[in-house]
């Protein structure tokens, strides 16, 4: 069994006193991709960024490598995050900067490299995701599938270990949503990365994860590969990776009964 | 009554808070160090951007402003048949209060507002965030250097500011309503003293730059990521450092005058 490269032990957050998760544990392997999965609000960013230290938790550890990021100085863990590269559900490019100097950004922040070192990394890196001739666009000039790939080629310039993808298939037409697809996996396999997917699109998702977690209500419900998953019978698994409209999680959000909520004096 | 008493407590207490993270937010970009080799670049990228771009603004202003101050001085001085001290009045209305002030509040309204945009923005759509993950400090790499652009680029706007007031009140005083040159400069010149008029001006521009460009800074930071949050973060930094620049403006006056 590959060793963990990241570690959440007994993990417990909680928000204005609401809590997110209760005592969780999991872990990401190394060289593998795994997803992290489960319906909108159950806190799978909120997960993301526990894991990169943006976020501390209540209570429990989360260790990267040998590394505690929850107990790590500030100097430490931006040292840290430099092995992590991060694809926002957005891109989050920066605006002011072209393609090419958004891609050259880490390099230029974290390196001395020279300027044609750079130059032949970032074009390395941007013809990786195919988009070696938009270098000189700006980011509103770029399509959003477009942007995400600028951003996938900003996330691995430092050639990081681990890469965090936040919905990445989100808003995605069928072509781009299968270019993502086949680009996480071959990235994952020929830079041998680690990589966490946070999705909530099933099939694609399941098309490439070798596991997958789900999450509902603040907990782990389900855990394995995708085959596994689809066959699970967890009330909560079965309804998420089979799309059904009512079930554990209601179709309803919490209301008082329907006839007396018309019947009441409320607005008169 | 209770009620009254607790939004008083309220209200207080938010004030404080308030406060207290934004001097919080102030103290941790300042100790923040970007890399020394982009220092300079980032610091000129700043200036142009909130002095350069501020200057056609003041340019104007300081103009219409010098001119107006002519006219009303003249007939004002007319009446006790001393149009001679022109000059004199002009020079010290600007250099003392007009010229920090009004450059401050034009530069909370073009350069503040254009800061807290900024950021706000670069917040909600996750430029920050990205940029935290990059192992790239924020605070160090964008609040630093626009807190400092403030604070170096306001004193060089007033000063140009209270050069074109006082040749706009020349235009107007000397080519325009006859006033003797020889005698509205020569007045002007024994009259302005340099340590008490023109440096109290610049330091007190100095203090306006570095609260403006902090009220912006820290209202785009915390701003709430969304269209309406980023506009009332604008509108905030506007009415915000216009108040907190007149208020400090008479109590800066008030110690310079107690002899500080």
């Amino acid at each position: 069994m590959p060793e963990a490269l990241i570690r959440v032990e007994n993990v417990s957050f909680a928000h204005n006193d609401h809590v997110i998760f209760d005592n969780i544990s999991l872990n990401i392997e190394q060289g593998k991709i795994t997803a992290i999965m489960g319906p909108s609000g159950t806190g799978k960013t909120t997960l993301l960024r526990l894991l990169t230290g943006q976020l501390k938790p209540s209570s429990g550890h989360v260790y990267f490598g040998k590394q505690c990021i929850t107990t790590m100085s500030r100097k430490e863990l931006y040292k840290t995050r430099r092995k992590m590269g991060m694809l926002f559900q957005n891109g989050a490019l920066f605006t002011h900067l072209t393609a090419y100097e958004n891609v050259a950004f880490p390099l230029r922040e974290h390196t001395k490299l020279s300027e044609s070192m750079i130059r032949d990394v970032v074009l390395l890196k941007l013809e990786a995701v195919g988009l070696r001739g938009a270098r000189d666009l700006y980011p509103n000039e770029l399509s959003g599938g477009m942007a995400r790939r600028v951003a996938l080629a900003r996330a691995i310039a430092l050639d990081p270990m681990l890469i965090l993808y936040d919905e990445p298939f989100t808003g995605q037409d069928p072509i781009l949503m299968g270019v993502l697809v086949k680009l996480i996996k071959e990235l994952n396999d020929i830079l041998e990365l680690t990589s966490v997917i946070v999705s909530h699109d099933v099939p694609e998702t399941a098309s490439i994860a070798d596991t997958i977690y789900v999450l509902a209500g603040g907990d782990v419900v389900g855990a394995g590969d995708p085959q596994k998953l689809v066959a699970d019978d967890n009330p909560h698994v079965r309804q998420f990776m089979h799309g059904l409209a009512d079930g554990v999680v209601p179709f309803h959000y919490p209301a008082p009964d329907f006839m007396a909520d018309l019947l009441s004096s409320e607005g008169e | 009554m209770i009620a009254f008493v607790q939004r008083v407590g309220r209200v207080g207490l938010s004030i404080c808070t308030e406060l207290g993270s934004a001097s919080f937010f102030l103290s941790k970009s300042v100790w923040r160090k970007p890399r020394s080799g982009q220092k300079l670049h980032l610091l000129a990228h700043t200036l142009f951007n909130s002095g350069v771009l501020s200057l056609p603004i003041i340019i104007v202003s300081a103009l219409f402003i010098g001119m107006v101050v002519g006219l009303q001085g003249f007939n004002i001085l007319n009446k006790f048949s001393v149009t001679s001290e022109l000059g004199q009045m002009v020079a010290l209305s600007v250099v003392r209060e007009l010229g920090p002030v009004v450059t401050a509040l034009l530069f909370a309204g073009r350069a503040g507002s254009a800061l807290t945009a900024e950021i706000g923005l670069m917040k909600a759509t996750e430029q920050l965030d990205a940029m935290e993950m990059m192992g790239v400090d924020p605070l160090g790499r964008i609040m630093l250097p626009r807190l400092l652009g403030g604070f170096i680029s306001l004193p060089l706007l007033t000063i140009i500011f209270c050069a074109i007031a006082i040749w706009g009140g020349d235009l107007i005083g000397v080519r325009w309503l006859g006033v003797d040159a020889g005698a509205f400069w020569s007045n002007m010149q024994s009259s302005v003293d340099f340590r008490l008029d023109v440096i109290n001006g610049i330091i007190k521009s100095a203090v306006f730059g570095v609260v403006i460009t902090w009220m912006a800074v820290y209202q785009g930071a915390s701003a709430i990521p969304t269209a309406e949050g980023i506009s009332h973060a604008t509108t905030r930094t506007v009415v915000y450092s216009s108040l907190i620049v007149l208020g400090l403006d008479f109590v800066l006056t008030a110690m310079m005058m107690g002899g500080w």
